[in-house]
């Protein structure tokens, strides 16, 4: 049997990355290339499926199920449908466009590439696997090229940030592994003995079987893993400080796609296996979503550090996608998967956008710049559209995806409150997005940058991409917004059929 | 001219996007191309504006019934989860009528931008944005739904942003560009909550649909209160109604003609039109409570607004102050009922103070300063700037047959006949009105020049004939000093008129001042009000007393503020020498921006300084906590390894021992 | 006539004095010692049971053991212990000539 293309899109990150480490090392252009050639190609897949992927079909598509190890029923078993595919596409495009933001790292070129694409068939991987086992694994695998990235080529304090990320991602992966193996043991078991697929273990009414404290358990178990990822309040303070120490294109994927497995885990996982115990705990998830949203937003607000602004932000727009869920109505999760997508668009470019600075000034303190955008007017404009598009602008994706957050969430009557404390969050992002424009780029030019220069050639290219799509996605949602639906009415089918 | 097919209607938004798009991305090195691209773009939109108010004219003029004249379109632009997210266009009385302000006043404006920002560096980018403004305003005009008009509500507060920020090197232009965004977001914030209320209620975004609905019974009682006031909250944020005004006199540092465009004629009105578009639903509150609030809040922004404008000394601060007043007398107008003559006073309005604002820009060209202290006798130099600008401020202050008399008295009226408290409040308030755009007038254009001798200007750094008290408030000096090094003369004799692309649109709006009132006037039948009101007979008796009673008020405000600004009878600090404290209060604009500042500095960064420091403290102390707790224990735990072999040894054995003796007792065969 | 039991004690006897010793004595070579004697009250013990329990014992009616799984296992244990007591008195060397002791209450390198 031949590869798929989601085995394909899957391991030709891996190859790529073995080739890379096999290059000699002082040929970085040749490095540089073979790296961004194979990212290239597994975005190309990524994209073909995207556009084979029939939306008026909806449900699994490219599936791929083969035995693994049949005795304990692991298979490899991989699949798309609207809920993963636009992470994957999110995912290797963001690791191509990351590899081009690393066009200037020399120390270690070829390790670092090598991990890079390491990283990205990790990610892709949690995304397209349907068997948990094989999920896991990916999920575990994922960490040791991040933890590596951060640690080599972080910052000042990356050996603190790269452990405390490690360390927490394992604690909920320990308690995850639990949960994993609850809903093994206690599945009901079929013709064909125990199994580890996502769809045969959804069959299985755990809270009916086992009652809810039971299932509320093993919703736990699984969850707070995912809420470390997400992250939500209280869970989210090794986000700024791998930001923070993390290079660029690191923070990118971090930000961008990392973030997202949480998100998409909780709705892949709990909402499909344990709707009860979503449902009975909705509340909470809520509570959390509200105060990530309001939380990170202040905590953004007096940030004097860019990328701890922008890391902080994200806690309040993945606030959103928490919200989206919790609420549990069609539309809500359709706008929380809406939501990751964008937020991976617009954070990642946010990343970019700081890392561009960085490199030019090396310093990323709000309080050091000012008035750059008479020199820079490119990078000025491209940074207020970024900015724009965090704050949710209309005719950007932000607004689209927080917009059908706020409609579905407010059709649940328990969510409303919730509803309304969330958007409030949308007057104290753009205060911290206008007032970090104003100082940074705005007023008189500061004497010591006065001979900086604007940003151009490959720095820009990622950056107009994102754009691109940002406002592709804010002007005709369709685009994405038709695939998504068919991922998330199966999710919420379950919900109908639970009776909740 | 067939009848007008409501698909015709995309276009209009649609030719100056496209100006946008190819300024930005084509001719932005071209300032000639780009200006001349975004004129065109604009007067083509122009063109099939009119057409569409030709055909809706056309069809009232033949007694078609109200369907007749309204027409719509709705497409789904896209739907999630079973809620579909309309686009539509919806072409009535009231959106033909905003169209054609709307794509007027902007294709004026460009007009006189070509001579007032002939030596901007930004230029290209000034025409670019002018045209984004257009485009959003037309989506929101056209907007037959909620969504739509909120995204064309947060676009053109995206362009007003742009535009108030335009010279960004001003930290004073950045600063009041955040502020305008964050104050109307605050409103917006408001219209978002209530257009949820209103989607979760009736399942619908669309205006015609929700009216429906309403009528049906889906939302109703408080609830529809709350919804509608939220909705207003909209309206107060975007049209600068107290409490948040607060911006729209800082707006000022953008460029005057943005000014005349988005601070006074068109996006500050939108927050009018949304109350005006929505009226039906507002009225189906109960006890109609919802518009009480729109015309308390209208009422007393008129009265609070007009009395600042009293004390300002910024010719633009005054009109701003106008502007703000007078748009709280259309909410008035609309919040006391009288529908159409809130509306009417829009329509007027746009065109009188966009004039004002170009005519001050035309001032400010030409002695640059906005300081009317350090202006007077302009008038004798700037004979048509005077003239059209006497025009506008007749209109302003309600003098027959001038356009604003005509929709003032029928508000007031529609007071009168509601409230008589609301009618007091907009009586004052036109009494201020007319004594202060007088005392802008005087100061200005009569008696002698004030300004700095031209050689003096010249001698100092950053006098540029102007006191550098006020050098850091007017935005335009720096760029307009250019110019003034290469004007041959300074001072008084260096002042001479702007070019005719700035006079001819003066004159243009002048028309408009004059006779557009007549519309609405009992002479053509109270047309314009009919019109509005698709088709509707409008026969209001004629309030007479109130009619008298307004011209009265107007001549008397305009008699005093002759006696002390241009007769010198009375003196001018008559009233703030006993009372200085009043003075200085209403001139620190009631404080109100030292209270939002209090605001935002003390509690809104200090609640987040306080989150960070949880953050840091709290959250991540616990996580570092744990950490540190794990560390610790297994510190404590290490103490167990002595090193002493003997010490295993035991150790092992006592396992042993322990382990065989669970075994025995539970008798397990292992 | 000897019984199990008889065996079992000696082994047990045996088997505490060598932990007795091994546990108290500070001699590393005594300690080593005493460990030996614990080894061989193991193979008593083995042993015994082998020649008892064995099941080819109960069936035959002789005393020749035909399982010989127990004294398989003594061979082996005392060539581990041969092998340990090479190794534990070469380790027991290599402390000395280091450290001039072979006090096991001075070698406590792996105290915390």
């Amino acid at each position: 049997m031949s590869p798929g293309y989601l085995t394909l899109i899957t391991f030709l990150p891996l190859l790529g990355a073995i080739v890379t480490a096999l290059m000699p090392k002082d040929n970085l252009r040749a490095i540089r290339l073979t790296a961004a050639g194979f990212a290239f190609v597994a975005l190309v897949l990524s994209v073909i499926v995207w556009v084979q992927y029939d939306t008026n079909a909806a449900g699994l598509q490219f599936v791929e199920k083969v035995p693994w190890i049949p005795s304990l029923g692991i298979t490899y078993f991989m699949g798309v449908d609207g809920l993963n595919l636009p992470m994957v596409v999110l995912t290797t495009l963001l690791t191509f466009l990351a590899i081009l933001a690393s066009w200037h790292i020399t120390l270690r070129t070829k390790f670092y590439f090598a991990l890079l694409l390491l990283l990205e068939m990790g990610i892709v991987g949690v995304f397209t696997s349907l068997d948990l086992l094989l999920f896991f694994l990916f999920w575990e695998v994922e960490l040791i090229p991040m933890y590596l990235l951060i640690i080599i080529w972080g910052g000042p304090r990356r050996e603190y940030a790269a452990i405390k990320f490690v360390l927490y991602t394992i604690a909920g992966s320990a308690l995850m592994l639990a949960g994993i193996l609850a809903l093994y043991f206690f599945a009901d078991a079929n013709v064909s003995g125990r199994t580890f697929d996502l769809l045969e273990l959804a069959k299985t009414n755990y809270a009916l079987k086992y009652g809810p404290v039971f299932s509320s358990v093993v919703f736990f178990l699984l969850i707070l893993g995912f809420l470390i990822k997400l992250p939500s309040f209280p869970f989210h303070t090794w986000l700024p400080d791998a930001h923070v120490e993390a290079p660029t294109a690191v923070s990118v994927i971090l930000a961008g796609v990392l973030l997202k497995m949480g998100g998409y885990a909780i709705i892949r996982i709990n909402a499909s296996i344990l709707p009860q115990a979503l449902h009975d705990w909705a509340y909470v998830l809520a509570i959390m979503a509200v105060i990530s949203v309001i939380y990170g937003a202040c905590t953004s607000m007096v940030q004097n550090d860019l990328k701890k602004m922008v890391a902080y932000s994200s806690v309040s727009h993945m606030g959103y996608v928490l919200l989206g869920i919790a609420a549990l109505t069609p539309a809500s999760m359709n706008g929380a998967v809406l939501q990751m997508f964008t937020h991976g668009t617009i954070t990642g470019m946010l990343f970019l956008l700081v890392g561009v600075i960085y490199d030019k000034t090396h310093t990323r303190l709000i309080s050091e710049f000012g008035g750059l955008a008479a020199r820079m007017p490119l990078y000025a404009t491209l940074f207020v559209m970024g900015g724009l598009a965090s704050l949710g602008l209309p005719g950007m994706s932000g607004f689209v995806a927080e917009f059908t957050v706020f409609v579905g969430s407010y059709l649940n009557p328990n969510m409303q409150l919730f509803t309304i404390i969330a958007a409030a969050g949308i007057v104290i992002t753009a205060g911290y997005i206008m007032w970090m424009l104003q100082r940074v780029f705005f007023g008189p030019l500061v004497q010591k940058w006065q001979h900086i220069e604007d940003a151009r050639g490959i720095e820009v290219v990622p950056l107009v991409v994102l754009v691109v799509i940002i406002i592709a996605v804010g002007v005709y949602p369709a685009l994405v917004t038709n695939v998504i639906g068919g991922g998330v009415a199966p999710v919420m089918a379950n919900f109908t059929k639970a009776g909740l | 001219m067939e009848s007008f097919s409501i698909e015709y209607l995309g276009l209009i938004p649609l030719f100056p996007l496209l100006a946008f798009v190819i300024i930005a991305l084509v001719t932005r090195p071209l300032k000639r191309l780009s200006a001349y691209l975004s004129i065109l773009a604009v007067f083509a939109s122009l063109l099939v504006s009119a057409w569409a108010l030709y055909s809706l004219v056309i069809a009232f003029l033949s007694h078609a019934s109200g369907e007749a004249l309204v027409k719509e379109l709705t497409v789904t632009w896209f739907s999630v989860g079973g809620v579909a997210l309309p686009a539509g266009l919806i072409l009535d009385p009231l959106t033909a009528m905003m169209l054609i302000v709307v794509t007027i006043v902007s294709f004026l404006v460009q007009v006189y931008s070509q001579g007032y920002m002939h030596d901007d560096p930004g230029y290209s980018k000034y025409f670019a944005f002018i045209s984004l403004f257009t485009t959003s305003m037309l989506i929101l005009v056209m907007a037959n739904n909620f969504l739509q008009l909120y995204i064309g509500w947060e676009l053109v507060g995206l362009c007003s942003y742009l535009l108030i920020g335009f010279w960004y090197h001003k930290p004073e232009a950045a600063a009041a560009a955040k502020k305008a965004f964050l104050t109307t977001r605050l409103g917006d914030l408001g219209l978002l909550v209530g257009i949820l209320i209103i989607y979760f209620t009736t399942h619908s975004f669309g205006f015609a649909e929700i009216e429906h609905e309403i009528k049906v019974g889906a939302l109703s009682g408080g609830l529809l209160t709350v919804a509608m006031v939220c909705v207003f909250l909209g309206a107060v944020g975007k049209s600068a109604q107290f409490p948040l005004h607060v911006w729209l006199p800082d707006a000022m540092e953008g460029p005057t003609p943005v000014s005349a465009l988005i601070h006074a004629a068109t996006m500050v009105a939108a927050g009018v039109y949304l109350v005006a578009r929505t009226f039906e639903m507002f009225a189906a509150s109960p006890d109609q409570q919802a518009l009480l609030v729109v015309a308390y809040v209208g009422g007393f922004t008129a009265i609070f607004a007009a009395s600042m404008g009293l004390v300002m000394n910024d010719i633009k601060k005054v009109m701003a102050y106008s502007t703000i007043s007078q748009l709280g007398y259309m909410m008035m107008g609309l919040g006391v009922g009288a529908y159409a003559a809130g509306v009417f006073h829009l329509f007027n309005h746009a065109f009188f103070k966009a004039l004002l604002f170009l005519g001050s820009g035309s001032v400010i060209h030409a002695v640059h300063d906005q300081d009317m202290r350090n202006m007077g006798g302009l008038g004798g130099k700037l004979k048509i700037t005077f003239v059209t600008m006497l025009f506008a401020s007749l209109a302003l202050a309600g003098i027959p047959p001038f356009s604003g008399f005509w929709s003032k008295d029928e508000i007031l009226a529609g007071a009168f006949e509601k409230d008589t408290l609301l009618y007091i409040i907009g009586a004052v308030a036109a009494f201020f009105t007319a004594f202060y755009i007088f005392r802008a007038m005087f100061m200005t254009f009569t008696g002698k020049y004030r300004g700095a001798p031209a050689h003096d200007s010249h001698g100092s750094a950053g006098g540029h004939g102007h006191d550098s008290v006020h050098a850091s408030a007017s935005p335009e000096d720096e760029l307009r000093a250019k110019v003034k090094e290469h004007a041959s003369g300074h001072g008084e004799h260096g002042i001479h008129e702007s070019p005719w692309v700035m006079t001819v649109p003066l004159i243009l709006l002048a028309i408009p001042s004059l006779l557009s009132g007549l519309l609405g006037s009992p002479f053509m039948g109270m047309a314009f009000q009919s019109f509005i009101e698709k088709g509707a007979e409008v026969h209001e008796e004629l309030n007479y007393t109130v009619m008298m009673s307004s011209i009265a008020i107007a001549v008397a405000g305009i008699l005093l503020s002759s006696l002390v600004y241009y007769f010198k009878i009375i003196p001018a600090n008559l009233i703030s020498r006993p009372l200085p404290w009043l003075h200085a209060f209403v001139l620190n604009k009631y404080a109100m921006d030292d209270l939002y500042g209090w605001i935002v500095n003390s509690v809104v960064l200090g609640a987040s300084r306080a989150a960070l420091w949880f953050d840091q403290y709290v959250v991540d102390g616990i996580v570092n906590g744990v950490a540190n707790l794990v560390g610790a224990a297994g510190g404590a735990l290490r103490k167990v390894e002595t090193g002493q072999i003997p010490n295993y040894g035991l150790a092992i054995f006592a396992g042993a021992v322990v382990i065989s003796a669970v075994l025995i007792i539970s008798g397990s065969t292992l | 006539m000897l019984s199990l039991n008889h065996f079992l004690l000696l082994g047990a006897v045996l088997f505490s004095i060598g932990l007795y010793g091994a546990l108290s004595r500070r001699n590393a070579v005594a300690i080593l010692m005493c460990i030996e004697l614990m080894f061989n009250a193991v193979n008593i013990t083995l042993v015994a049971f082998a020649r008892f329990l064995a099941p080819a014992a109960t069936a035959s009616q002789s005393l020749a053991p035909v399982s010989t799984v127990g004294q398989v296992f003594t061979i082996f244990v005392i060539t581990v212990a041969a092998a340990e007591a090479a190794v534990g008195l070469a380790i027991v060397l290599a402390i000395y000539r280091t450290r001039r002791t072979i006090s096991v209450e001075d070698v406590d390198l792996m105290k915390w």
